[in-house]
């Protein structure tokens, strides 16, 4: 069973901890990594030639960057690394990877994911104007590439990323035009005992709220958002109204929005691995017992991928994925070190559970969206279309929305518009959005040349 | 052509040149096609389905709103191709016929 090698797909903190509990176990894993460069997202290391410090990329977290930096450079002679690479597919045979037009089927014995987590959104009128950003790529841009989004951006949406990102930029000499949030500091409150458990996380956050008020900077909550003002050259405002109604009208070049984040679930999907729909984060995820495993033997799960508990609940979910997988190998795990790691995620879970009621997901503003709002960037599937598809086709659930409407059938495969779509099908049919399914996976899971040659 | 993004930090590295739509631009070795665009321009390409402009959303190889065409025809996802010095890309799509 052994001789073909734990596959880990992806290199951020749950798959850096993952590799290196495999390791001092006298396994030898490969980590196939869709970055250049190991580190994951929130830990993503600038490129050669960049100069700025730890500290100032990644700040209060500096200390953990560095260490998950080291500590992965220390396993490359005891691991295989193939960064750069997309897993696509899953055959008989194997996970099919892409690199460039090269294609390479990759056989395991198991598979730890770790496959991180992208924003989630909700579409807004406007919201493809050049200038309009993921919160995510808002960060991307100025930790990677030290460049800004643009010179007065409006950060909008919700969730503990909306105030570091404005925060960063502020550091950056890009004063953010205003912070605009949907929670509303009533259900910031009720979220705090659940926080609560990690006052340092909470005290971080408190922090860049009060340098980004200090300066100057608008910080709006209960907020709906309305639209983004945009010619084609680029956007001029965003329109938003305020919790007693009244409109307002931001002036900015650039926004960056989400609304936490989305767990990056497709291999999962195509490895047939059985999903449960988490009420918590009101989204559906690859079911797992407390320590990783999923509902297929050979597949465990870890970090963000699977539940959104941020990036140390990520490392210790990664160590404890990988103690699984040995533990199932007959190979001895200490029962403290189980124990311990499980108790680290206990915490984890209630400040998750904790964010999630304080920034929740605002489901409301999906039944709201005009008619002629984009939903699908790819193919510019509108609110309507979806609606039209729930009702006038008759549509009980997503898959056949996209059968019927292609909401979800474009390059990007739904990981953009699939929640908001699906919000807005359940929303015109007046049913619950857990009802509406999710989105099945298709192979490729992301855009592969027609003149690829495959390898092995 | 205004530029969307604004550099803040690490101007120093080497200068590099691409094309873009056949018109000359200066970026910085280490750039991604998608910085090394978009600090000179404000849009990256068009919408197969509105053909209006776009410029990336995700920058993390996720929502494949950033694919370019260089002008031998091939595709290149933005936010995560490094520049390379003489690289000609265009932000329309390149007729099929043409290009081989």
């Amino acid at each position: 069973m052994a001789a073909e090698p734990v596959i880990i797909v992806g290199a951020g903190p749950a798959g850096t901890r993952a590799a290196q509990r495999l390791v001092s176990a006298g396994l030898h894993p490969v980590v196939v990594d869709e970055n250049d460069r190991q580190g994951g997202q929130i830990y993503r290391r600038q490129p050669p030639g960049f100069h700025r410090s730890h500290k100032k990329l990644y700040g209060t977290e500096a200390g953990r960057a560095r260490s998950l930096h080291d500590d992965f450079d220390a396993l490359l002679p005891s691991i295989g690394y193939i960064p750069g690479t997309t897993v696509w597919g899953v055959s008989d045979e194997g996970l099919l990877t892409m690199r460039g037009s090269e294609v390479t089927i990759l056989p395991f014995s198991a598979i730890i994911i770790a496959s991180g987590a992208t924003d989630r959104i909700m579409p807004l009128p406007g919201w493809t104007t050049p200038g309009v950003y993921s919160l995510g790529a808002s960060q991307i841009a100025l930790k990677a590439q030290a460049c800004t989004i643009g010179r007065r951006p409006v950060f909008m949406g919700t969730g503990p990323l909306l105030y570091l990102v404005a925060w960063q930029y502020l550091q950056a000499g890009v004063k953010p035009a205003a912070v605009l949030d949907t929670s509303s500091l009533a259900t910031r409150l009720r979220g705090l005992r659940g926080m609560a458990v990690r006052p340092r996380a909470v005290t971080n956050g408190l922090r860049y709220m009060a340098a980004l008020a200090r300066a100057g900077v608008p910080l709006r909550s209960g907020i709906t958002p309305c639209r983004i003002e945009g010619q084609e050259a680029g956007v001029t405002a965003v329109i938003w109204q305020d919790a007693k109604g009244t409109l307002h009208r931001t002036a900015c070049d650039s926004a960056g929005m989400g609304y936490g984040l989305r767990s990056e679930t497709q291999l999962a999907d195509l490895l047939k691995c059985e999903f449960i729909y988490d009420t918590r984060f009101s989204q559906w995820r690859p079911k797992t017992d407390p320590d990783g495993r999923s509902s297929r033997a050979d597949v465990y799960l870890a970090g963000d991928g699977v539940i959104l508990r941020g990036a140390d609940a990520a490392e210790a979910a990664g160590k404890l994925a990988a103690c699984a997988l040995l533990q199932d190998r007959k190979i001895p795990v200490p029962g403290e070190e189980i124990l311990g790691l499980r108790e680290t995620l206990n915490t984890m879970t209630s400040f998750a559970d904790g964010l999630a009621k304080a920034f929740p997901w605002p489901a409301r503003l999906a039944a709201a969206l005009p008619d002629d709002t984009v939903v699908c960037r790819c193919e510019n599937v509108t609110a309507g279309d979806i609606r039209h598809a729930a009702t006038a086709y008759d549509s009980p659930e997503i898959n056949r929305a996209k059968a019927l409407a292609r909401p979800g059938m474009g390059r990007c495969q739904g990981r953009m518009c699939g929640l908001a779509a699906t919000e807005i099908l359940a929303a015109a049919r007046g049913e619950p959005v857990a009802s509406a399914g999710r989105i099945r996976t298709a192979a490729p899971l992301k855009p592969l040349p027609l003149d690829c040659k495959v390898t092995s | 052509m205004p530029a969307l993004f604004c550099r803040v930090d690490e101007t120093d590295r080497q200068p590099i040149r691409l094309f873009v739509d056949g018109k000359e631009i200066e970026a910085l070795e280490g750039d991604t096609l998608l910085v090394a665009v978009l600090s000179n321009a404000d849009r990256l390409r068009k919408n197969e389905f509105d053909n209006k402009p776009r410029a990336g959303f995700c920058l993390m190889g996720a929502c494949q709103d950033c694919w370019i065409w260089t002008e031998d025809g091939r595709e290149l996802r933005a936010c995560s191709t490094q520049a390379e010095d003489g690289m000609r890309i265009m932000t329309g799509e390149v007729p099929w016929l043409l290009n081989r």
